[in-house]
């Protein structure tokens, strides 16, 4: 069953909200056999890819709350999710996580309407424009999201001096930029 | 964004490309949390790393999906009764000091009047922060106004971030919030601005070595 892209955060509101369990249900199918499908392409086996995605799951439940609908798509969260994990138990590293709510945080500027109501638009958009970026820039986007590599490594691995990398990169976002009108 | 919001923002922020390894998880943990401190004081950059994570999210999206095993939903069922919502708050921060962000302070268990500064000469101090990263050190740099930063070597990339006070130098003036990247390249002599002492994270891919120090005690014994 596909679910339409705005179901996805209503589901996770609902989550965070009350703990609605067949609202996880949902979000567990859709989520879940792409979490698994992700982490096999950043290396992890099978089983391993499945611990990921059985944690991945049990935070996604445990952070619902913290979703913000007008900061991030559903699967951005996920992603965010799934990366943090992968972090912690294949890599045996940790992330140090900013947390949304510390006073010290200097306040993000007030939400631009366009920007609230629109994320999971967005990101619709986005993939159509990721599909569209040369290959030149999406290759090196893959291998950043897919493999891990830091740009360092990724103009090593593909033999590029280090300016010609970040300038596709800059180009790459750029492109993403105009395309859904980010203000940033 | 505002003229208001824009006043507080830092002035010199990381590369894209290295917010692009940050947002696809793909630096190691010391580098992560100096760009994390960065974060943490410009709201500039969080919008762009939100931006950035949406490309992860996109090729979520994208990733053929792989059937799970059977037991799986179940096995994550039947966990959610004791799986209690999370903040990152759990580890409750130090006393704001009003130079480390809350998250550094909880990575450091201290603030920076009760943490166990090390003497590095011409007055400056480090204390290392703890992380489980073995090619990469990040630490906090206490340097007294007015003076250098004790000159020290490094192989590769340097992040240096200003949590308080300001340093300067070819490349231009840092305070608050502000990020410098250095690489091998880089030749450069900070120094702390007068008036107030600068405290910074500096993140290194390798142990710094403080090269001239030794040197220094020395030379005025030996009067060269």
């Amino acid at each position: 069953m596909e679910l339409d892209k705005g179901d996805l955060s209503t589901l996770l509101v609902a989550v965070g909200a009350t703990r609605d369990k067949e609202a996880f249900r949902r979000l567990f199918a859709h989520f879940a056999p792409r979490l698994k499908s992700f982490m096999l392409r950043r290396g992890a086996n099978g089983g391993l890819a499945e611990d990921v995605v059985q944690e991945a799951m049990i935070n996604v439940w445990r952070k619902a709350h913290m979703f913000d609908p007008a900061k991030a798509s559903a699967a951005t969260w996920v992603f965010t999710i799934g990366r943090n994990v992968h972090i912690d138990h294949v890599r045996r590293s940790s992330r140090p996580e900013l947390d949304p709510d510390d006073p010290d945080l200097l306040p993000d500027a007030p939400p631009d309407a366009s920007v609230g109501i629109a994320r999971e638009q967005d990101a619709v958009r986005l993939r159509k424009v990721l599909a569209m970026l040369p290959e030149e820039q999406r290759e090196i986007l893959k291998l950043a999201f897919f493999e891990e590599k830091p740009h360092r490594e990724i103009a090593a691995e593909l033999d590029l001096p280090l300016g010609t990398v970040k300038s596709r990169i800059r180009l790459a976002l750029g492109k993403l930029r105009a395309e859904l009108g980010d203000p940033a | 964004m505002t003229a208001a919001s824009m006043s507080n923002c830092p002035n010199h922020h990381p590369s894209e490309a290295l917010l692009m390894d940050y947002a696809s998880g793909s630096l190691g943990e010391a580098w992560n949390l100096g760009i994390a401190t960065h974060l943490a004081l410009c709201p500039l950059c969080r919008e762009s790393v939100r931006a950035i994570e949406a490309i992860g999210g996109g090729f979520l999206d994208d990733s053929a999906p792989v059937s799970v095993s059977d037991g799986l939903l179940d096995a994550v069922m039947a966990r959610l009764e004791t799986s209690e919502p999370l903040t990152t708050t759990a580890i409750p921060a130090t006393r704001d000091d009003g130079v480390l962000p809350g998250m550094l302070r909880r990575y450091l268990g201290g603030d920076i009047d009760t943490l166990p500064w090390k003497r590095l000469g011409l007055g400056a101090y480090h204390c290392v922060v703890p992380t489980k990263d073995d090619g990469t050190t990040a630490r906090l740099l206490w340097i007294p106004a007015g003076r250098p930063v004790p000159e020290h070597t490094h192989r590769g990339l340097e992040m240096t971030i200003v949590l308080r006070g300001a340093f300067s130098d070819q490349s231009g003036a840092y305070a608050r919030g502000d990020f410098e990247e250095a690489d091998e390249q880089t030749c450069h002599q900070p120094h702390a601005l007068p008036g107030e002492d600068c405290i910074c994270l500096a993140v290194t891919d390798a142990p710094l070595r403080f090269t001239s120090f030794a040197a220094r005690m020395v030379q005025p014994l030996l009067g060269i």
